[in-house]
């Protein structure tokens, strides 16, 4: 891999961009693989990466059946935080985080983590008990959490509506100052990028349409690009999850939903923090080129169609004019949908499942780009060592009929939870 | 926009209905093995392509009605029908 830097920057500036080499090779599928990860989004590809990096398997394939990124790692909303209750979320998603902050830097690949801070609103008595015990959990677990006051939030957020007059008062918030947002499409180029160099094999346009068991384990698949043996396999293709695992017989408690995200047309910045209201399900950034990215419930009906319907467009708006009265005079320039994987207690399911040899990660709710590095870290050790890592062993398949469900909602079982 | 088709009161703006999920599940009996209340309790099929499932009119004539409807595209592929038996605990 050659790597990028200012030299290389300043040289191929000389000389028009002309040489710079391909980020990935795009290699023929070969007969076998030690390790075959179907899904090429961040997830599947950080998994490779870790695979090759931290445990020495470099005979390993990527089965992406788009392109790189093409499904939920180019939709999301590109919010990365680890404002969780729970201690299984929240070991978890704070190593994501740490892992975050030097992800540029280990796959020199500028990924553009901004820590801008996500700011949780409050409004009334109910949410302020609630997100006072959260922030005291975070910081019991060594996570960075603040709570402002009305006042504060006045002066850190010129544009918000703070009167008491205002249609969801506000009466304060929970910051965590290490929140932020990471480029989205840079994630798995630059993961992509780093397990090219370390030998895997990524291979687009190849979607799985079998895997192919004899005598309990996994031996390969069968994909739109021939068959392609496996002596490990490792499933990150969370919004198809059911589908994929089904393939191996194993069914899954998820439901499949669409949720939704738009985007106004870019104007000069205006919003240097995440916010989020729960009261009103609502969240908004301002992306680097201008554009203020939004989102809110899911539509709530099962669907693989990736894309939603107006009604809910309709409250995301309502719900940001409420919070953002000054920003009705913008343009909604874009809208789209991806597809979540929603699990009966909110929270992924990564590691082992009942046919040997044979993992996912996935699950995710709608929180999986923020997951995205710690995922593909503890995935990759589960196949490693066909056992899970101290950082995902909460989080089984086995779990639900346990009773160990991790139900950071407290609201039982129930796919529709967020 | 999706219009869903109530048995009672014709094609009405999704907005007045609430989703029910999956109306193949079926309760166990009482003294049914774990297993199967655990399969009931959460496992889903999760089909890619045609589903059954429980709508709500809550906004116009309050009955559970049951519609086939492709999750790939969101077409109704049916016409609805009473939901049965009626919609058990479900919220």
């Amino acid at each position: 891999m050659k790597r990028y830097s200012i030299f290389s920057l300043v040289g191929n500036a000389l000389t028009g961009h002309a040489h710079w080499p391909l980020a990935w090779r795009n290699p023929p599928p070969k007969k076998h693989y030690d390790v075959v990860v179907i899904g090429g989004g961040g997830h599947g590809l950080a998994t490779a990466y870790y695979l090759a990096k931290e445990h020495g398997i470099r005979d390993v394939a990527v089965l992406e059946k788009g392109w790189l990124g093409g499904g939920n790692t180019g939709r999301n909303t590109t919010i990365v935080r680890s404002n969780y209750h729970l201690d299984p979320n929240a070991h978890f998603y704070e190593f994501s985080l740490k892992l975050w902050e030097r992800l540029s830097q280990e796959l020199n690949f500028n990924v553009m983590y901004s820590a801008r801070g996500v700011l949780n609103l409050v409004h009334t008595p109910a949410d302020m008990d609630a997100a006072m015990r959260r922030g005291n959990a975070m910081r019991l677990n060594g996570i960075d959490a603040q709570f402002l006051s009305r006042d504060e939030i006045a002066a850190l957020i010129p544009g918000l509506e703070c009167s008491p007059n205002a249609r969801f008062p506000i009466q304060g918030g929970l910051l965590q100052p290490r929140g932020g947002t990471v480029r989205h499409d840079a994630v798995a180029w630059g993961y992509a990028r780093a397990a090219d160099a370390l030998g895997v094999d990524i291979l687009q346009q190849c979607d799985v349409t079998g895997i192919r068991i004899e005598r309990g384990r996994v031996t390969g698949v069968h994909t739109t690009r021939g068959d392609i043996g496996a002596s490990r396999i490792g499933i990150a293709v969370a919004g198809h999850s059911s589908r994929v695992a089904a393939m191996a017989g194993v069914k899954l408690p998820i439901e499949s939903h669409v949720l939704q995200a738009m985007v106004s047309e870019p104007v000069k910045p205006v919003l240097d923090t995440v916010v989020t209201s729960g009261a009103v399900h609502f969240y908004v950034s301002q992306s680097d080129k201008g554009e203020l990215v939004m989102g809110g419930d899911l539509d709530f009906y099962n669907s693989y169609a990736q894309r939603g319907n107006l009604p809910r467009i309709e409250d995301v708006v309502s719900a940001c004019l409420a919070l953002f009265p000054g920003f009705g005079r913008l343009r909604l320039m874009r809208t789209w949908g991806g597809i979540m994987d929603m699990t009966m207690d909110g929270s992924p399911i990564i590691g082992k499942l009942p046919v040997k040899n044979l993992y996912m990660t996935g699950g995710w709710c709608y929180g999986g780009f923020k997951a995205t590095p710690a995922s593909g870290f503890v995935h990759a050790w589960t196949i490693a060592h066909d056992e899970p890592h101290p950082l995902n062993a909460a989080f089984t398949l086995a779990r639900f009929g346990e009773g160990r469900a991790i139900d950071e909602n407290g609201a039982g079982p129930y796919a529709w939870a967020h | 926009m999706m219009l869903i088709p109530c048995p009672w009161c014709g094609p009405r703006n999704q907005i007045e209905f609430t989703y029910g999920g999956d109306a193949t599940l079926r309760r166990p009996p009482a003294d049914a093995p774990e297993s199967a209340w655990v399969d009931y309790v959460y496992l889903r099929d999760n089909p890619c392509g045609p589903i059954d499932e429980l709508w709500y009119h809550g906004a116009g004539c309050r009955s559970w009605i049951t519609v086939r409807r492709d999750t790939r595209t969101h077409d109704i592929l049916a016409g609805a029908s009473a939901a049965k038996p009626p919609a058990d605990d479900r919220r």
